[in-house]
């Protein structure tokens, strides 16, 4: 029994795969340096600055303006966000808007998460309570200035934790960009896999680096949150 | 120097104000007391905006607006030379008390930083609190967050301080500080508008008292007079009630 399975890893692991497998390493993780970090980083950073006025405006309750952003948060929590890459890389040339494929997942992922960021944004200011806004302008500050100063810096540190869960999933959904032609590091593992037809060893190395990614981010919120919490308030 | 003139508020049917005048002259030191849920402090939240009053007018500083339809401009205008000190203390609580007291200062007013942490280091000394300058709200007492918010209030350099129920939240031995503090400003002359449950500051400290209930003034005048020799019925039976528990 024992003997079978030993067997079997070691039929798997034959010389050649090994050597695929370390040969294909680096060529998936440049990729993943070049493309999948920078894609994640700066539509979050994208994303980020579409919550915070999208959350500004909803608890402002600006008029229109508030159904305006309801819309948007409606329309796109519920559609998949692969048929969201679709129809802007696809479906958008129909009408004479042509993009290349890096814009198109910068932008679509930065909409799509500015969607769910929002709401978490939304949920942490109302969560400070109303005296901190009141105070703030009964010392002379303006809304917005008190946002700023007192209100954001509060609500960060409340939407830290969900936020860096945004964050991580949203580093492992970029994959979906390999379906619009994106050379991120799962398109280039799915055409090393279609080359060597090692299809199982490749995906779940190319899974062992996304994993590997996520690792490090955790540990980054890890530190960051320790830190924040000795800011003393 | 401020006067309101008939000022009406409703919430959800219920009439919380029905018509309060009142007058402040510079070097007041107004009490407001009365039963909870009289409108005494909507009265002082509608004169500083907080909320909005259905009717009614300010005058201030030789200027008249109606509170009802007054605009943001005008509000943050009067916001500047007014200050509000609030039960809850409410201070900022990413900053540290230093920085609680120089925010209206560097952002609101753009003062320059080195003269804003001067004036909001002295505004700390003079509550006895020049120590605590670095500390986060929630490393201080009650007591002493009040005492920050109140230096907040004074480093400003306000025109009047509102004080809404100052020392409802606070033991009753950390009460005393803050009224200790809140005394030597009314003897430096600050103009206070003061609701209040501490009848012995409204009798020892304040120069005039309002006895408001069901969103009326029912009696005012100065407070040796309104103590000693109260006009209304209503008054009297309070009084009575309030110096009986205190006997207890």
């Amino acid at each position: 029994m024992f003997e079978g399975i030993s067997n079997a890893v070691s039929a798997f692991f034959s010389q050649r795969l090994v050597g695929i497998l370390v040969e294909s390493f680096p060529k998936m993780l440049l990729p993943g340096l070049k493309m999948t970090i920078p894609l994640t980083a700066i539509s979050f950073s994208i994303a980020l600055v579409i919550a915070v006025i999208a959350a500004m405006i909803q608890v402002a309750k600006i008029p229109v303006l508030r159904q305006l952003i309801r819309f948007y948060i409606w329309v796109v929590r519920g559609t998949p966000l692969l048929v969201q890459l679709y129809v802007v890389f696809y479906g958008l040339p129909n009408l004479g808007i042509v993009l290349e494929p890096f814009p198109t997942a910068v932008l679509v992922f930065s909409i799509n998460e500015g969607a769910y960021c929002a709401e978490t944004m939304r949920a942490a200011i109302e969560s400070i309570p109303k005296g901190q806004m009141e105070a703030g302008v009964c010392v002379g500050m303006s809304w917005l200035q008190t946002m700023f100063h007192v209100i954001l810096p509060q609500a960060f540190r409340t939407a830290f934790p969900p936020l860096s869960n945004s964050l991580i999933s949203m580093l492992k959904d970029t994959s979906l960009a390999a379906n619009i032609t994106v050379m991120e590091m799962f398109m280039v593992t799915q055409r090393i896999a279609s080359r060597y037809y090692e299809h199982l060893a490749l995906y779940i190395e190319v899974a062992l680096i996304y994993l590997l990614f996520c690792t490090v981010l955790t540990k980054v919120q890890a530190v960051c949150e320790k830190k924040l919490a000795s800011y003393g308030f | 120097m401020l006067t309101i003139h008939q000022v009406t508020k409703q919430f959800d049917g219920s009439q919380v104000l029905k018509g309060v005048d009142l007058t402040v002259n510079k070097g007041d030191v107004i009490a407001i007391i009365g039963q909870s849920g009289g409108g005494k402090t909507t009265l002082l939240r509608c004169m500083n905006f907080l909320e909005t009053a259905d009717s009614g007018t300010m005058e201030f500083d030789g200027e008249t607006f109606d509170l009802a339809k007054i605009s943001k401009k005008d509000i943050e205008r009067i916001r500047r030379k007014t200050a509000f000190v609030f039960q809850s203390y409410n201070l900022f609580r990413n900053k540290t008390a230093l920085q609680n007291v120089m925010l209206g200062l560097t952002v609101a007013r753009k003062m320059p930083k080195a003269q804003a942490e001067q004036i909001a280091r002295s505004a700390l000394e003079k509550v006895g609190l020049a120590d605590k300058a670095d500390s986060y709200p929630n490393a201080l007492s009650g007591g002493q967050q009040q005492r920050v918010a109140i230096a907040r209030a004074l480093a400003t350099d306000p025109e009047i301080i509102y004080f809404d129920e100052p020392t409802s939240a606070l033991d009753p031995e950390l009460t005393g500080e803050v009224l200790c503090v809140m005394r030597s400003l009314a003897e430096e002359g600050m103009t206070m508008l003061v609701v209040t449950h501490e009848l012995g500051f409204a009798r020892n400290v304040s120069t005039k008292v309002i006895f408001m209930e069901n969103g009326s003034v029912v009696e005012s005048g100065p407070s040796m007079e309104f103590f000693t020799n109260p006009k209304e019925e209503r008054t009297r039976a309070f009084l009575n009630t309030i110096t009986q528990h205190e006997k207890e």
